[in-house]
């Protein structure tokens, strides 16, 4: 059991693949491209219902997602589009997914919060609060069994550290020796309520009890956070057990998209505080063209090109038909 | 009319969320012992804002925040109740009920019983229902008939603020564990309620409307759509009376049979599943009580046997409207 960071050895090690770096910047720009178009349809009042964006937190899905295979396993939240990006999904048919469009991931029938992939992986997305440690679980339990090496990941909030299921599937999870990773992403709110109120002790403390690996890691920071997962995963892939990952992050808008004024339960100087200094895209690129990875121009257009590609995929998305009323029926029974 | 439909006449309005509001506050002011317990109850006021200016006025003793742990806290209700104190619990969306329910059905509805009455259980879960927030699968149930199937529990869906408001305090001062279903999608609809104290007695039936050709039963929201559909169909010459049972335990049987008897014909609507639902029960009062009275077999209208899609387009059909309640009362007046 350990609770260490990324080890400076670690960190240089995967500084020096530029392949990587400029890859995870490119995927952490994509969902903040995404998120800002799905910020745009719901003020536009184009989708229906509410989105929970996750702005702001991309290191945590694409430090995590970039150290695994396409054929492992994740589970996502209500919070789940930049989970869903990082492992691989197309934007196209997620935005169709979120207007309610027959060409949706799930033939319009899930929406934002239940957007699920077999192709890349995807268990699906959860509008429980820890709704799915139960599936993540037992997808590790069945790549165990059928011998196919893959492992699983839970992402989940802070909130979801209220769910007595947590507990008890961690608990089966160190006694079967899963390959499951329990990835927290503490954006310290819950809905309108700071954590802090609602949980009691030490976080890591808790998958400790239960004899698992445990690490805490600046959620801001992808290279870290990709450090720490990789280390985890090769740990479960290996048959070591479970880990458990407290990436520690912020999410910059509301709790969802209409949550607007949001002073009565965190002040304006906080959140920028945190967009200003501990943003995980600029903070990277920062760091990539010091380093000489790539200059300042070639970022920017990268940007220019993810949102061009982003309203593409709106456009396809709005201009999709909606399913036949009478495919309400179907997929009740396999 | 029932005395009470009358009482409903007041100059002032109030919406449904306002009228929980008030009735939550007359108590706490009534009962030192009432305190509320739930998700982002306090500062927030919930995400519906039902709760709002509870915290300011009976501080954070009486109005707690919680961890997202329905299994728990419902369960500390419990134990509260049983030791001299009301809880009023309030889980967010009615689909989480479903983490509450060994709570709420091993232990809360039967306590009382299996200790041969020594131990009581006074709280009320107070959650919402209803479909076409474009909410999906998780977000959008109606899962009252759960907890009418379990002897022990009372369960009350109100329709309008009057009755929310009156229903509530019942509630609250009733010696059960009580589950009390607010509709979402009727936060904002108002209606007069008056100042001060009142209650509507759980277990008492009410007209909504008088007529004489067909009875639509209906609960929550679905006694607007009925009261719609009935202003349609008096258009085309038939008269609807519309019976909101307010209670699904204790039912008000007599009332339901009585107003089916007159008319000979009704449609039965609730926003639960029709299957093993609500409005198979009160299908089965009516058929056994009216038997000899009715002109057509009774119809029933509820949630479609899916899970709620996301997509507008489908989630529309899932529920009754008054458009479907309007043609099928047609249909069953043969007109
Ligand atoms: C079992 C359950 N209870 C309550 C909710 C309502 N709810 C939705 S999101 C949320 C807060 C979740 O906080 P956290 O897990 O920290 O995730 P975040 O929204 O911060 O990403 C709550 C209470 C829910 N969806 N499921």
């Amino acid at each position: 059991m350990s609770t260490e960071m990324t080890t400076a050895a670690q960190l240089s090690e995967i500084s020096e693949k530029t392949d990587l770096l400029l890859r995870m910047y490119r995927q952490m720009v994509a969902i903040r491209q995404f998120e800002a178009q799905v910020n745009e349809l719901y003020t536009r009042a184009l989708m229906p219902g509410l989105a929970h964006l996750y702005i702001g937190e991309e290191a945590v899905a694409v430090g995590v997602c970039e150290a695994l295979e396409q054929t492992d396993y994740i589970t996502s939240t209500h919070r789940g589009h930049g989970h869903c990006l990082a492992k691989g999904a197309s934007p196209d048919r997620m935005f169709a997914e979120l207007l309610g469009k027959k060409a949706g991931y799930c033939k319009g029938k899930g929406g934002s919060m239940h957007i699920a992939d077999p192709a890349t992986g995807n268990l699906g997305a959860n509008a429980i609060v820890c709704g799915s440690a139960g599936i993540a679980t037992g997808a590790a339990f069945s790549a165990r069994a059928l011998g196919n090496g893959r492992v699983a990941v839970c992402f989940f909030g802070e909130g979801a550290l209220g769910q007595g299921v947590l507990y008890e599937e961690m608990n089966l999870a160190q006694l079967f020796k899963l390959p499951v990773i329990y990835v927290c992403e503490n954006n310290l709110y819950t809905e309108y309520t700071h954590y802090s109120e609602t949980t009691a002790g030490d976080i890591l403390a808790r998958a400790t009890a239960f004899g698992l690996e445990a690490a805490s890691v600046d959620g801001q920071d992808v290279r870290a956070v990709y450090g720490v997962a990789q280390r985890l995963v090769d740990r479960g892939r290996r048959g070591d057990g479970p880990a458990f990952m407290l990436c520690n992050t912020y999410r910059y808008h509301g709790h969802h998209v209409g949550d607007i004024n949001r002073e009565y339960y965190r002040s304006k100087q906080e959140e920028q505080i945190w967009k200003t200094e501990r943003d995980p895209i600029v903070n990277l690129k920062k760091w990539l063209v010091e380093q000489k990875v790539s200059d300042a121009a070639a970022l920017d257009r990268l940007q220019a090109d993810l949102e061009a590609e982003m309203k593409k995929a709106v456009e396809f998305a709005v201009a999709a038909p909606y399913p036949a009323v009478d495919e309400v029926g179907e997929d009740v029974y396999a | 009319m029932p005395e009470t439909h009358l009482q409903a006449q007041s100059d002032r309005e109030l919406t449904f969320a306002q009228a929980i509001r008030e009735a939550l506050a007359e108590e706490m002011r009534r009962d030192p012992t009432v305190f509320i317990l739930g998700e982002d109850v306090a500062e927030a006021g919930t995400p519906f804002k039902v709760l709002s200016g509870l915290l300011e006025e009976f501080g954070k003793e009486r109005v707690l925040d919680t961890p997202i742990s329905e299994a728990g806290f419902t369960g500390l209700a419990v134990g509260a109740a049983m030791t001299g104190m009301r809880p009023v619990v309030d889980i967010m969306f009615g689909d989480f009920v479903t983490l509450t329910m060994d709570q709420m059905v091993n232990q809360a509805a039967k306590v009382h019983y299996m200790s041969g009455g020594r131990w009581k259980v006074p709280m009320v879960m107070r959650t919402t229902m209803g479909a076409t927030r474009r909410s999906a699968a998780q977000h959008s149930q109606s899962l009252h008939a759960w907890f009418c199937h379990i002897p022990g529990l009372k369960v009350v869906l109100p329709s309008t603020p009057y009755d929310a408001k009156g229903l509530l305090k019942a509630a609250i001062r009733d010696e059960n564990p009580v589950v009390f279903f607010e509709d979402k999608m009727m936060y904002k609809l108002k209606g007069p309620v008056p100042a001060g104290d009142y209650t509507v007695p759980l277990g008492v039936a009410d007209i909504k409307r008088v007529g004489e050709d067909i009875t639509l039963i209906a609960t929550s929201s679905m006694v607007q759509v009925a009261l719609s559909a009935a202003a349609l169909l008096e258009e085309s010459g038939i008269s609807a009376e519309v019976v909101d049972p307010r209670t699904m335990w204790p039912l008000d049987e007599q009332t339901l049979i009585e107003s089916a008897k007159k008319t000979s014909r009704v449609i039965v609507l609730d926003e639960g599943y029709e299957r093993y639902g609500v409005t198979a029960e009160l299908a089965s009062v009516i058929a056994t009580g009216a038997f000899y009275d009715l002109d057509a077999p009774v119809k029933r209208m509820g949630a479609m046997h899916v899970p709620i899609p996301f997509s507008p387009p489908l989630e529309d059909v899932t529920v009754p409207t008054e458009r479907t309640v309007f043609e099928a009362a047609r249909a069953l007046c043969g007109r």
